[in-house]
């Protein structure tokens, strides 16, 4: 269609503009990848410990997280989020790791819950203090274990966060 | 001539149909499995040795986070054990809130078994309905103590706080609702024929084979064997309570499920009968041990290679220099506590008895001989916490 050079384009939202008349929108190439990214966060079914009763029970029915666009996925490989929701062991972190490395590009990492974000009460031999020894991580949530709200919360931090994202969709990135 | 191997496949630790961090090694002919090996730790987070650290109200919160569905049972256990130990009777009123409590989270565990269960063999419309009716009972927890998962409610000695009438009133409600919601997951499995066709004749364990692997609670009660740890050796309230034991007869998958709804029913009745015949009175013990609960020094044997302490040092005479078992009935089994006590305010030993790790112990018999598929079935009945299995 062709557009007439009178018609302004109307700023629908920052950075975002329509043609009118046209099916069409004109923006930065950012702003619709990373739209599409933090519509459709799809985290890893990986429960280590006790918040993965409180992630089972925020992606079921009360709390609903289907309605952010976050499906749970059983493979890593179909993955772009990992929600650490639990004491990390040593024994453990490898496999947590392993998992990470199958993740294909971009990868978010949420830690759940005290235990992940820092040891939490289990100062042991055995624990890892902390998942980020191990991985990246974009989120921290705290509590022990954090309520539903809070790993929404945290999601919708998430959004945010890649919402801000620049250039990240370049081979060159 | 082709030559013949059998495949060996990893299953977990991160498998979703493994309820946690549970790694089993397959070795497969064809579909079949011919050798299961169940591999734990990975979730051991080393809570005996923070409980040897800690004094007795110091360890308590330790406990919620073993078997993470079902935290209420864990504390009362531990709260039991301290009990018996110490010498200390819990006021009438926190008994039969604690059996109010138990119970609740009785039938939270079994919907977040039904929940996961279901979902891993393939209904996932079963575990929509059931998680919705857990936030029910989180509510109910949250109103005696604001916490939904991790509650920290019962206390050595009773319990926290007391319930109100609000509570009373929503637990009535809860009573009185939830058959229905009963039905409604039975509607979608129970004579489904996907459902009949993976689960009957599936994990057949006979009741001698079940007691010899130790088998407690609704796994082993699914084998015909009536024995429960609230009849065999009451606690809390559970004595001038009238309930029965359901147990199975086609020791199969299926019946243990059969067995699990039933407790549901046995559950409410025994709540409905603790709310009507609530006795007033105080909620903690008079003699229960303080938050700071002074650690005295170790008493040590006579004759002992480390010597002979000095009477004037004995600075803890509440505790016994003592050791000690004691067992109760949580949704998945009998979970134990056993203390060795030096006569200091924190136990030499503390040894978990977890039902889910001797439950874990016993998937090779279930598995193996079966197909693939089957195994995730064998898992589910079992009902598993890996935070309680490696502790």
């Amino acid at each position: 269609m062709i557009v007439d050079g009178t018609t302004a384009l109307i700023e629908v939202e920052e950075g975002i503009r329509i043609i009118p008349g046209a099916n069409t929108i004109v923006c930065a190439l950012d702003k619709i990848v990373n739209w599409g990214r933090k519509s459709s966060i799809w985290p890893m079914t990986f429960g280590l410990a006790c918040c993965a009763i409180e992630m089972m029970a925020t992606g079921a029915s009360h709390y609903d997280l289907d309605r952010f666009g976050v499906v749970f996925r059983g493979s890593p490989r179909q993955s772009d989020a990992i929600i650490i929701a639990g004491t990390l062991t040593k024994k453990m972190a490898p496999v947590v790791r392993m998992v990470y490395d199958q993740m294909p590009e971009p990868r978010y990492v949420i830690a759940m819950g005290s235990c992940a974000c820092s040891g939490g009460i289990y100062n042991t031999y055995s624990t890892v203090q902390g998942v980020d020894t191990v991985l990246p991580v974009d989120v921290y949530i705290p509590g022990c274990p954090p309520r539903p709200e809070a790993l929404l919360d945290g999601l919708i931090m998430l959004q945010e966060l890649i919402n801000k994202e620049h250039f990240k969709w370049s081979r060159w990135r | 001539m082709l030559k013949k191997k059998e495949l060996s496949i990893n299953m977990g630790p991160q498998h979703p149909a493994t309820h946690g961090v549970l790694r089993l090694v397959l070795e497969l002919d064809g579909e079949t499995v011919v050798k299961c090996t169940p591999h734990v730790g990975y979730l051991h987070r080393g809570t005996e040795k923070l409980g040897e650290n800690r004094t007795y109200p110091m360890a308590l919160p330790l406990t919620d986070r073993l078997d993470y569905v079902s935290s209420m049972s864990n504390n009362i256990g531990y709260c039991v054990a301290v009990e018996r130990l110490l010498g200390i009777e819990a006021p009438a009123r926190a008994k039969y809130i604690r059996t109010i409590m138990a119970e609740l989270t009785r039938i939270a565990n079994h919907i977040v078994w039904i929940a996961t269960h279901a979902l891993d063999i393939g209904a996932m419309t079963v575990f929509l309905y059931s998680m919705r009716d857990r936030e029910w009972i989180l509510d109910l927890y949250e109103m005696v103590c604001g916490a939904r998962l991790t509650v920290t409610y019962p206390r050595i000695g009773g319990v926290r706080c007391d319930i109100d009438q609000e509570f009373m009133d929503s637990c009535y409600k809860f009573i009185e609702d939830f058959p229905k919601r009963i039905e409604e997951y039975e509607t979608l499995i129970d004579q489904n024929r996907i459902w009949l066709q993976r689960t009957v004749g599936v994990g057949i364990i006979s009741a001698a084979d079940a007691i010899n692997w130790g088998l407690t609670g609704p796994t082993l009660r699914g084998s015909g064997v009536a024995y429960d740890v609230r009849k065999a050796a009451p606690y809390d309230a559970y004595d001038q309570i009238d309930f029965e034991v359901p147990v199975g007869k086609n020791c199969d998958v299926y019946d243990r499920y059969r067995c699990r709804m039933d407790e549901f029913r046995q559950s409410i009745s025994i709540i409905k009968q603790c709310l009507d015949k609530l006795p007033d009175g105080l909620v903690l013990a008079s003699e229960a041990p303080p938050y700071d609960m002074p650690i005295g020094k170790p008493r040590v044997m006579p004759g002992h290679p480390m010597g002979e302490i000095l009477p004037g040092e004995l600075v803890e005479e509440k505790v016994p220099f003592d050791e000690l078992y004691s067992a109760t009935e949580v949704p998945k089994g009998e979970l134990g506590f056993y203390f060795v006590n030096d006569g200091t305010a924190r136990p030499y030993r503390m040894r978990i008895r977890a039902p889910s790790f001797v439950h874990a112990s016993v998937l090779p018999k279930l598995c193996e001989g079966s197909l693939v598929a089957d195994v995730i079935a064998n898992i589910g009945t079992i009902d598993i916490v890996l935070g309680e299995c490696d502790r």
